[in-house]
Order: C-alpha cells, then sequence, then structure tokens
C-alpha cells in the first residue's frame, strides 16, 4: 500500500497557547505525505513527530473527517478550508499539494470567533444566532401527518440547498468584516421557503440579525467571499432572501 | 441471574399503548423540581434534551464537539425508515417490526421492536414541522426509496444528508429550549465517570475539554445518548471522537454491558488506500438501489479496466445468490460476500480488497442527471477521497466497522440495570439484535429520544423525590479525585509509544481476529494479545502535556485506555456465543454454502456483562427472549 511516491511540505503553523496568549507563527517539517493522505491525516503524521520528540502537538478541532460535521477549521495559504471548491479541510487531499510546497496554517480569524488554543477558535456565537430563532416552534408530538401539508418539490429543492449549511464558520472568516450573514441567512432561508416555518418568519429574521450583530459579526458588502469559501456551496442568493425577509418583517 | 427487560405483556400492538397508561405521571408543577442529565446530543440526545425540557424538566445536556449540532448522527447518508405505507406497496407497522426482528437474526426483543416500529410514523411528521427539508415529488409529497433487507420503498431521505437533516431538526429543538432556559448546554465536555450514591446514577463527573478542569453534575437521573464503540478497529465510520469511554464508565459503575459482540460491518465503504489513514469513509447504502455489486468472474481480468471486461465475465455476486433481494441484501450478508469474493482471489483494487459497484445499468435507464440528483454529493465525496470518477468508472467498495449492535443493557423502559440511569439510540443494545437494517439507526435514535424517553422516565421519576443529592455528596469528591488520580497516571508515563501507535495495533488486532469473521483460535489470539497490549501501554504510552490544560494528547489516551479494555469484552461475549447470528460470524457455524448457523436451542438470550474487577472476570448474565409474535427461522433472502 505504500508503493506512491512520497512528498516533503513546510508547515508554517499558528501557535497560541491560550485566548489571552501571544500566538506566533513557527515552522515545522512534514515528510513521507503521499498523495492519498487527507490535509488532516498530513497534521496527523507531523503530530505524532512532535509527540515522539517530546513537543507538544499541534491542537486543531476535527471529527467526522468525512466533511459533514462542521468541526474543522482551518485558514491554509490565506484561503479557509484551502481553496478547494466545495471541500472541508478533512476532505481536502494531499494531491492538491506538490513535493517542497510551504504551507501556512492558521485559524478562522474573526472577533466573535475568539481562538482556544493553536488552530481552534470558540465558534459558540453560532449556537447563540440559532438559538434566537433558527427553529419552528413545534412541540414534540401533536403535529400533523407529514403529507398532510404538499410542498412543491421546487421549495423543498430551495429549503434543502439552503439547509447544507454545516456551521463551520468558513463564512464569517473568509467575509472581510466578518459577517455572519451566510450562515444565518442559510437558515433564515430554509424556513422561510417552508410552509412550517412561515408563521414566525418575521420575527425569526429580525432576531436573528439582531443577534447575529450583538455576537460581534460585521454586516455584509457583496464581496462574496463567503459562498467561495463555503464548503457545501450555499449561494449568495440566501442572503438577498434574508435581506427581503428582513424588510417585510419591518413592513409587518 | 436471569434478567427481565419488565416488558408488556398481552396482545403485541396493544403493549406500548397499555404500558404508556400503566406509566406514573410527573405533574407539570413538579417536573421543574426534578433535573435530569443527558449526555450526548446526537439524534437520541438532542431529541430527548429537547424533549424533555419542554415537559418542563430541568435539563443539563453535555457533548465532547463544540457544539450540540455536530454528533456523529450528523453522518448518516441514506434515510430513515417509517411504517406510512405512502407507496402502497404493502407495507405496515407489523411488517416494519417483522423486517426489523428478521433483520436483526431473531436476537432483539419483540416489545422493544414493536414499539419502535408503531412511534416511527410519528418521528417523520415531527422532523417534516420542524422544517426538515425531505425529499418530494413533483405534486409535493414526500418521496421513498427502498434499503436493504426490506420489499417494501419505507426509507424517508433528504438527499444523501438525512442524519445531517434530522440533526439539525433535533438541534433546532434544542435551541429553542436551550434559549427558554429549560436546557443548560455544556459542549466541549467529556463524562469520565458515573456517579453512584447508594446503587443509585445521581450524576457525572466529566472534562472540560478547553481549561482540563474536572466537573461534577448532580441530578435526579442520568441518560446516556453516548452512541457506539466501533472506534475498537481503530479504522472504521466512525467519527474521530467516538469512544466507548462513557458507556464503559457506567459499566465499571455497575451498568451491565449487553452483546458487545454484535457488531456491523457496512459492504460499501471506500477502500483503504494507506497505513496512515485516520478512518473509512461509508457511501450510503441506497446506493445499492441503483448500483450492482460484480467482481470479475475470472481472475486473469483483475488488472484490466473494468469497462473491458465483458458483461458475462462479470459474476454480479449479490444478485447471483440472493435473487429475491438482489442487491438490497441486508449488510451483514452483503458485506461477508464482498469478503469472500476478495478471499476467492477476485477482489478489485490495491491489494484485492475491492468490489466494484457499478452504476452505468442506472445510468443507461434513468440518465446521468437523475442519478446525480439522487446520490449527487456521495459521487462528489467519493472523488475527492479517490481521485476518480463515479459516472464513468465504478465505484471500489469493501466493508468497513460502522455500527453497534451492542451496548448497556436496558428494559423496556430504557433504564439499565443502575436505578436512574437511563441508555438511549446506539449506546443501548435494545432494538437491533445481531444486525441493524439500513435507515434503522436515525429511526432508533429519534424513537428513543422523542416518543420513549419523555415517558419513561416520568415512571422513574415520579417514584422518587426530587434533589436528594447534590455534589457535596462524598461520591462526588470520590470520583473527582478517582478521575484526576486516572489522567495523571497516565501523563506520569511518559514512555516511548504514542497513543495512536497503541489504538492502531488494538485496532489491527480487532479486524483480523474479531472483524468479519471469527474463530474459536482467532478470539482466544486476542484473549493473550490484548491484556498483553494493555500492560505495555500503561507501562511505555507517551502522553504529553498536562492535565490542567486543551490537550487532545490525554483525550485520545483516555479513550485507548477504556478501548483496551473493552476490546477484551467484546472477544470475549464473541468467544462465549457459539453460534453464529447477524454481524457476529462464527467460522465454526456455518451452513454449507456459508450462511450463519444460529443456535436457537443454546443462544437464543441477550447476553448481559457484569463488572467484578479489574483482575477479575465479568460474570455473564442471561435474558432469555422470546418470540409470541414471529417464527423463529433460519433467516433467508434467496
Amino acid at each position: 500500500m505504500s508503493d506512491h511516491k512520497t512528498m516533503t511540505l513546510t508547515l508554517i503553523v499558528w501557535r497560541q497557547k491560550g485566548p489571552n496568549a501571544p500566538g506566533k507563527f513557527e515552522t515545522y517539517t512534514a515528510k513521507g505525505i503521499t498523495e492519498h493522505h487527507s490535509f488532516l491525516e498530513m497534521l496527523d503524521v507531523v503530530n505524532e513527530d512532535l509527540i515522539k520528540s517530546g513537543k507538544e502537538p499541534i491542537v486543531f478541532d476535527h471529527d467526522c473527517r468525512e466533511g459533514i460535521c462542521g468541526m474543522c477549521s482551518q485558514v491554509i495559504n490565506g484561503v479557509p478550508h484551502g481553496g478547494q471548491e466545495r471541500t472541508t479541510v478533512c476532505q481536502l487531499h494531499m494531491r492538491k499539494f506538490k513535493d517542497g510546497d510551504t504551507i501556512y496554517i492558521e485559524p478562522w480569524r474573526a472577533k466573535a470567533f475568539p481562538i482556544h488554543k493553536d488552530l481552534v477558535v470558540d465558534r459558540s456565537a453560532y449556537d447563540t444566532i440559532i438559538q434566537a430563532g433558527g427553529y419552528t416552534s413545534c412541540h414534540t408530538g401533536g403535529v400533523p401527518d407529514g403529507n398532510a401539508v404538499l410542498i412543491p418539490k421546487p421549495d423543498a429543492d430551495y429549503a434543502m440547498d439552503a439547509a447544507e449549511c454545516i456551521g463551520c464558520g468558513a463564512c464569517a472568516a473568509a467575509c472581510p468584516n466578518s459577517s455572519a450573514m451566510l450562515f444565518t441567512s442559510a437558515k433564515v432561508a430554509q424556513l422561510a421557503a417552508l410552509p412550517q416555518g412561515k408563521a414566525e418568519a418575521a420575527e425569526r429574521v429580525k432576531n436573528m440579525l439582531e443577534t447575529m450583530q450583538e455576537c460581534g459579526f460585521g454586516n455584509c458588502s457583496n464581496h462574496y467571499e463567503c459562498q467561495a469559501a463555503c464548503p457545501k456551496g450555499v449561494n449568495v442568493k440566501f442572503i438577498a432572501k434574508l435581506n427581503r425577509e428582513y424588510l417585510k418583517s419591518l413592513a409587518s | 441471574m436471569i434478567l427481565d427487560g419488565k416488558c408488556p405483556t398481552g396482545p403485541i400492538e396493544k403493549t406500548w399503548d397499555k404500558h404508556r397508561f400503566d406509566l406514573k405521571l410527573v405533574n407539570p408543577a413538579n417536573k421543574r423540581k426534578y433535573t435530569v442529565i443527558m449526555v450526548g446530543t446526537g439524534l437520541a440526545g438532542g431529541a430527548a434534551a429537547a424533549s424533555l425540557g419542554e415537559l418542563g424538566y430541568n435539563v443539563m445536556a453535555f457533548c465532547y464537539q463544540d457544539s450540540p449540532r455536530r454528533a456523529h448522527s450528523i453522518a448518516a447518508q441514506g434515510g430513515i425508515n417509517a411504517a406510512k405505507n405512502y407507496p402502497n406497496d404493502g407495507d405496515s407497522i407489523y411488517r416494519l417490526f417483522y423486517d426489523t426482528i428478521k433483520g436483526g437474526d431473531f436476537r432483539a426483543r419483540e416489545a422493544d421492536v414493536w414499539r419502535l416500529a408503531q412511534v416511527s410514523n410519528n418521528i417523520i411528521d415531527q422532523c417534516v414541522a420542524q422544517g426538515v427539508p425531505f425529499a418530494r415529488d413533483y405534486a409535493g409529497y414526500l418521496d421513498n426509496r427502498s434499503f436493504g433487507g426490506a420489499q417494501v420503498s419505507r426509507t424517508f431521505y433528504a438527499r444523501g444528508q438525512t442524519g445531517q437533516q434530522l440533526l439539525l431538526g433535533a438541534y433546532s429543538a434544542l435551541s429553542r429550549q436551550i434559549k427558554a432556559g429549560t436546557v443548560k448546554m455544556y459542549n466541549r465536555r467529556e463524562m469520565l465517570d458515573l456517579v453512584v450514591v447508594d446503587g443509585v446514577a445521581k450524576g457525572i463527573t466529566c472534562r472540560n475539554l478547553i481549561t482540563g478542569e474536572i466537573e461534577s453534575y448532580a441530578a435526579d437521573a442520568v441518560c446516556l445518548a453516548t452512541g457506539g464503540y466501533v472506534n475498537v478497529f481503530y479504522l472504521s465510520t466512525n467519527a474521530m471522537g467516538c469512544s466507548v469511554t462513557a458507556n464503559w464508565k457506567a459499566y465499571k459503575k455497575g451498568a451491565f454491558f449487553a452483546n458487545p459482540c454484535y457488531t456491523q460491518i457496512h459492504p460499501t465503504c471506500i477502500p483503504q488506500a494507506g497505513d496512515y489513514q485516520s478512518k473509512l469513509t461509508l457511501m450510503s447504502e441506497s446506493l445499492r438501489n441503483d448500483g450492482r455489486c460484480w467482481v470479475p468472474k475470472k481472475k486473469e481480468d483483475l488488472g484490466k479496466h473494468p469497462s473491458e471486461i465483458a458483461e458475462e465475465d462479470r459474476d454480479y455476486y449479490l444478485e447471483r445468490k440472493y435473487p429475491s433481494f438482489g442487491n438490497l441484501a441486508p449488510r451483514d450478508i452483503a458485506s461477508r460476500a464482498a469478503k469472500e469474493q476478495c478471499d476467492d482471489g477476485r477482489g478489485v483494487g490495491p491489494g484485492g480488497r475491492g468490489v466494484y459497484l457499478d452504476f452505468a445499468a442506472a445510468i443507461k435507464r434513468v440518465g446521468e442527471n437523475t442519478i446525480k440528483e439522487r446520490y449527487g454529493n456521495l459521487f462528489e465525496m467519493y472523488e475527492k477521497i479517490t481521485d476518480e470518477n463515479a459516472y464513468k468508472r465504478p465505484m471500489r467498495m469493501y466493508p468497513a466497522p460502522h455500527y453497534s449492535m451492542g451496548g448497556l443493557w436496558v428494559d423496556y423502559n430504557l433504564m439499565s440495570n443502575i436505578p436512574g440511569l437511563f441508555v438511549l439510540g446506539e449506546a443501548n443494545f435494545s432494538v437491533h439484535g445481531a444486525n441493524r437494517l439500513g435507515a434503522s439507526a436515525l429511526m432508533q435514535g429519534l424513537a428513543d429520544g422523542y416518543f420513549v424517553i419523555p415517558y419513561t422516565i416520568g415512571g422513574y421519576l415520579a417514584s422518587i423525590k426530587p434533589g436528594t443529592v447534590t455534589t457535596a455528596n462524598p461520591e462526588f469528591k470520590k470520583s473527582v479525585e478517582d478521575v484526576n488520580g486516572y489522567a495523571n497516571k497516565l501523563l506520569s508515563i511518559n514512555g516511548k509509544k504514542t497513543v495512536a501507535e497503541f489504538m492502531r495495533e488494538l485496532g489491527g488486532l480487532m479486524w483480523e481476529n474479531c472483524g468479519m469473521a471469527r474463530s474459536k483460535e482467532s478470539l482466544e489470539t486476542n484473549l493473550k494479545k490484548i491484556p498483553a497490549l494493555r500492560e505495555e501501554f500503561w507501562k511505555n504510552v507517551k502522553v504529553t502535556g498536562t492535565g490542567a490544560e486543551f490537550n487532545q494528547d490525554l483525550e485520545n489516551a483516555g479513550r485507548t485506555a477504556d478501548f483496551l479494555e473493552f476490546g477484551e469484552l467484546l472477544c470475549r461475549d464473541a468467544h462465549h456465543r457459539e453460534e453464529s447470528c447477524g454481524g457476529h460470524f462464527r467460522v465454526e457455524h456455518q451452513y454449507d454454502d456459508g450462511e450463519a448457523k444460529r443456535d436457537d436451542a443454546n443462544f437464543c438470550y441477550v447476553g448481559a456483562w457484569e463488572y467484578k474487577g479489574d483482575s477479575k472476570e465479568p460474570e455473564l448474565h442471561k435474558e432469555p427472549l422470546q418470540f409470541e409474535n414471529v417464527h423463529l427461522a433460519v433467516r433467508s433472502y434467496k
């Protein structure tokens, strides 16, 4: 299984002990990397070497390693998730790099995402935004049959396109204003498109937007960096939908 | 000891309704006096925490991830079963019940499975009300597809991301309760001990993964919804953080561990590419709706591009062996069939460990766009990992550990043998028997969380006084000391081998000797080698850093230490069960055609293990299984 040619790479990685400690870049070498290694498996190799030499491994968030949990969060060469279209860091493979490359690795950078350690940030602000209204207030039990309310296929598909969001935070990390508009709009648009979400649509959009600002995220000024960085391809059209929903809510 | 599941008696279709009526209630004004701890926030834990909070209980919910939205339920792809019979193809609650009992190779409790089938329909309604964007047809009705082990289309889905959408539904309900103040959420906490006071579960001790602080929490009941344990194989489809730790700590405090040898090896996963690999990626069973499994008939065709192998030179082995279910044979059977072809020297790809899953016929029939609409994200994921385009060339697949049917023993109320300790979802053993059917895990998680525990926990709480124990109790102090002592011991060894090296070695032993095929001999090898490896671990592991900080190396060390103990129990259970059933295949017990041979006369029971001390053998307790509605039969999909 190890009949592949291997690469050696130079990594320049952000290390930071804690939220208030000063951070700095450290340089490491990754050896014996094949094209089939995922980016995180490459970091595993580096960490094994660090542990063996008695040094502290690089701390990074990761869990499912199949691109769906939204836990992994690294800025690679200045681009959240590394710049391959519709791809999380964990699904980025080393065949996208070549022997001798130098790679810069940093955490998400946004005021609302303070750094815990090294590459790990605190994204609880995204939970706070959802808690402000990212749901329908249905009770457990006592709901109608699933087919009682028909949903036209285009509406269901539109809602699903928005619901693809994995809440990773790349949109805010990519935005020059550190705006969480793409994230917030994805939930607003999903629920606004469905009959089940319409009853609370006006309250929802107002509360979620206010909360987004209170959390320290900026506003949208149409850079589209969020869409480019989004590993699920969530479209900026949902921000337009959010704006329309917001205007509607002011009139209601 | 003969265990009693306390299942209701009488006609099966009335059991759950009758039981719900018989359960004691906590009146609305009293609910707020009770506190419930929920460990894990996946489908089962998230749904349960939201539902209990809404009922008025005080809930404290814990997860090791940075948000409850990330539990590994999110990775489930294909769908969720329900007995709606929307397609008018002959489905019913009884049929879903029957298929699940048969699919589990007659090793699950009838009453539990009936209840699951009965509430399955409520789940779909609940999720639709939450705004889960299930697939719809052009008339606006919910769409269905087929899954393994069933001849009806009862699976609801949201593209290839059904688990994600259902989890986000539960997460949204949970978020609503967090906002309402009924649920307090504790992210980035790992449960490291169960606190038992006078024989009753009263709290947990956990590590704050950010600060390293060891914290204790007291409650009137503790629920574990902590998922499965197949990371004991090291390489599996589970998330990196999935572990047996919470369940294992409960086991060591007296909870019985039931049927640990029932592990599911999923037939369609992307084959391993190298030794460095950290996990395996599943490709949804739904692909077998349109994909056909085959290998070359002739070994000399192995090196060829698949398109150069003529139709008559291909062995569509599932269609050949199981004509009535074809490519939708259940997982255990499809996995063993794939292994059989590879063992016969006809496997494709590196190391001959692979079979083709071919979409050419389906693309010809319905067009590439339709296939893209059904499975687009899966094809994309496959390409990212393998660099191959599955629209043009068949996928290569190989079985991989995916799910654990075994888990902590619970009675019909989902309460373990420790009063006050409830276990939900994959973490318990209750409904899947020896093999789980596809699209039934999501169903069980949400059934337990939304529609079972909200009733059954009330029956328990109504019988106890609230708030009798606080963290000032000496048992909590002792628990914190024990957890601290354990971490310090791990940190003080300062040996030569890394945690990952030990875990890889354990995983290798488990896969080699206790994987898809097990024998008395291979299991005895493991029963010798695992204790030796464990001993080496405690002498020679190297864990960096300190306990009082964010320390992922220490987290992994703790999980690995538990797997090194649990792996032995799994092998012990597999060794004692001298029969083949579902995912547990003992090579000594098979029919001439290689099918699993059950021994109902001697093994028609749940095997639940009791911890007796580190240096003592665990004790086996049995709960006999009675089948009054389904006739015990040889399970055939031919």
